[in-house]
């Protein structure tokens, strides 16, 4: 108890921080903080000015301004897009289930795919099939995702048709069938990590002692593998997923990209290409909230499945 | 026989898992000698446009065919190789000074020093992937050199991070206390003895960080974060070629992002190896 507590107050805190440097950044732009949020010099009209003023309460001290800023994201309320002339709030709630939706298709793919190449490598250790897995899956960690994603759409939606070349498709059956090219690009990447870690967590458990006992005992291989190996092998296994689960979240911002799909990730994008911070400061919110929940949430959850482990973390 | 035959058979073992070394090396060094002869061997300007060329195929004019502008792809890949591999050089040594000042002055101080690394780090950390350097692009602007000097910023603690605990290990070694016997000051123990013994290991994790910063300037490239129009810096060529896959111009995009990953996967496959020995000396 005290270690979750533990834990969600330090998530907390480094949240706090982490907010801070997301709102006090514009002060650290060069020139005043109302010509840095106005951008173009052109807009910088009188009534411009005093609306912007308002909106992030420059009057005040900078400590009372955050305070405004971050309460009013508590309920909800991340300002007025610059861009859109709408709240960003409305601007995230139509973007964020399309960005959640890959990134939650890409984890399956991740962990079925990274895991299953993992177990496979670990049974075949030394053999073709691991030489063959690890080679191929660290091939493919050199390649930066936007490269793979556009690879993708040439060869896939372009040359064979099989996908959509942009979009996330409309709900439903559709949109797993368009995601699946970005999905796919999000997990590739990250395999080699995850399939690595499988393997190496899964050959110390080969040579320690209960497996020898199962082993000793007559057990076939598979439930050998599926019992004892498997068993003892999931802390880190599952330690690295939610890592890498949770840094897709991040790389949505080149997928999205890629794909034209209007999600968090191209959003982020754009609001930086038209100067509109109000939104650049909602969405690096999102994500960091996002990649600190995931963590946090591994942290707590593995004590509980693995007693054994007691301090391996995962979050900040 | 056997005394005869084993070390050949030994000796031919190794040489071939020499092969994917000394392939990398191999085009490492081609690409670096191109990139720094670029401007001599380019056929073409990387900026001149030709309108009556737009979007060719390979041929003896131009070597891997056209952009959709009629600039030479060929050329461009040469003459963009230089800021293409000369960002993440920059950016790594700039982190490199940074996170060596940083995590030295904390290990051999330690106090609030310390403390105040641990914290940073702590904060660097929450944020994911690249997002601290977007967000020090959208506070300071778009650009090569903002780029540059925001990865540095982000790798810097990574960097002092390892540092510390580097020179954590080597504080404890005795010729410390033979130097502090001496009379020397901590700042001389530092930079003649302590830092020097550092470096094997430290370029043995940059070599390992090299790929990755590569990939991490090419994303902001093709973001369009990074260079700007008209260099011909690889991600902003991917970027710039991608409209034409639709028409099934696959060239001016996919050779850009080819060559990226041959030369992350080429400094990988090198590294490895490089990255073994100097950290086996430290």
């Amino acid at each position: 108890m005290t270690f979750a507590f533990r834990k969600l107050a330090g998530m907390v805190f480094t949240l706090v921080i982490a907010s801070f440097v997301i709102f006090a950044a514009m002060y650290a732009a060069p020139g005043d903080p109302v010509t840095f949020l106005i951008g173009n010099p052109e807009n910088l009209t009188p009534e411009r000015i005093a609306s912007v003023r308002a909106q992030y309460h420059l009057d005040e001290p900078m400590l009372v301004q955050y305070w405004h800023w971050a309460s009013g994201v508590l309920t909800g309320d991340f300002g007025q897009s610059f861009q859109y002339h709408q709240p960003v709030s409305a601007l995230l709630a139509a973007r964020v289930p399309i960005t959640l939706s890959l990134v939650a298709y890409a984890a399956v793919v991740l962990t079925v795919v990274g895991i299953g190449l993992g177990i496979v490598a670990a049974v075949r250790r030394g053999k073709a099939a691991d030489t063959a897995i690890v080679g191929v899956t660290t091939l493919a960690a050199s390649i930066p995702s936007f490269v793979l994603g556009i690879a993708f759409v040439a060869l896939f939606a372009v040359e064979l048709r099989w996908f959509p070349v942009a979009g996330a498709g409309s709900a439903g059956l559709d949109r797993v069938y368009a995601l699946t090219l970005p999905a796919l690009t999000l997990a590739i990447t990250a395999l080699a990590i995850v399939s690595r870690v499988t393997r190496q967590s899964m050959i110390e458990q080969f040579s320690s002692e209960h497996v020898e006992a199962a082993r000793a005992s007559g057990l076939r291989e598979r439930y050998i593998v599926r019992d004892h190996v498997l068993r003892g092998a999931w802390g880190p296994i599952i330690t690295m997923v939610a890592l890498v689960i949770a840094s897709m979240i991040a790389g949505t911002v080149a997928v999205e990209t890629v794909f034209g799909i209007s999600g968090v990730g191209s959003l982020l994008v754009d609001a930086i290409n038209t100067h509109d911070f109000p939104v650049v400061q909602a969405v690096l919110l999102f994500m960091v909230v996002a990649y600190m929940i995931v963590t946090t949430i591994v942290d707590l959850l593995l004590p509980v499945l693995d007693p054994r482990i007691r301090r391996r973390t995962v979050s900040a | 026989m056997t005394s005869v035959l084993l070390p050949r058979v030994r000796r031919r073992r190794r040489s071939g898992s020499d092969v994917g070394f000394w392939i990398s090396c191999g085009l490492l060094a081609l690409i670096a000698v191109a990139a720094a002869f670029a401007p001599l061997l380019a056929p073409y300007e990387a900026d001149s446009v030709d309108f009556g060329a737009i979007w060719e195929g390979p041929s003896a004019q131009h070597l891997l065919g056209t952009d959709q502008l009629g600039r030479d792809l060929f050329s461009r890949l040469l003459i963009g190789a230089g800021e293409t591999l000369v960002g993440p050089v920059a950016l790594l040594a700039l982190a490199t000074v940074l996170g060596v000042a940083i995590g030295v002055l904390a290990a051999w101080r330690g106090g609030w020093i310390d403390t105040v690394l641990a914290r940073v780090t702590d904060v660097m950390f929450a944020f994911p992937g690249l997002l601290f350097v977007v967000l020090v692009i959208a506070v300071f602007g778009k650009g090569p050199a903002t780029a540059i000097v925001a990865l540095a910023l982000a790798y810097a603690p990574v960097i002092a991070k390892y540092t510390r605990s580097l020179a954590l290990s080597e504080m404890t070694r005795p010729y410390i206390d033979a130097y502090r016997v001496q009379g020397l000051g901590g700042m001389t123990i530092c930079l003649r003895g302590v830092i020097p013994n550092l470096l094997p290991p430290l370029v043995g994790y940059l070599v390992v960080l090299f790929g990755e910063a590569l990939m991490s300037l090419a994303t902001l490239s093709y973001l369009g974060f990074g260079a700007q129009p008209p260099s011909s810096e690889w991600g902003l060529m991917v970027q710039e070629g991608q409209p034409g896959i639709i028409q099934g111009e696959f060239l001016p995009t996919l050779v850009p992002g080819a060559a990226i990953a041959i030369v992350v996967i080429a400094v990988n496959v090198a590294g490895v190896r490089v990255a073994d020995r100097l950290l086996a000396k430290g």
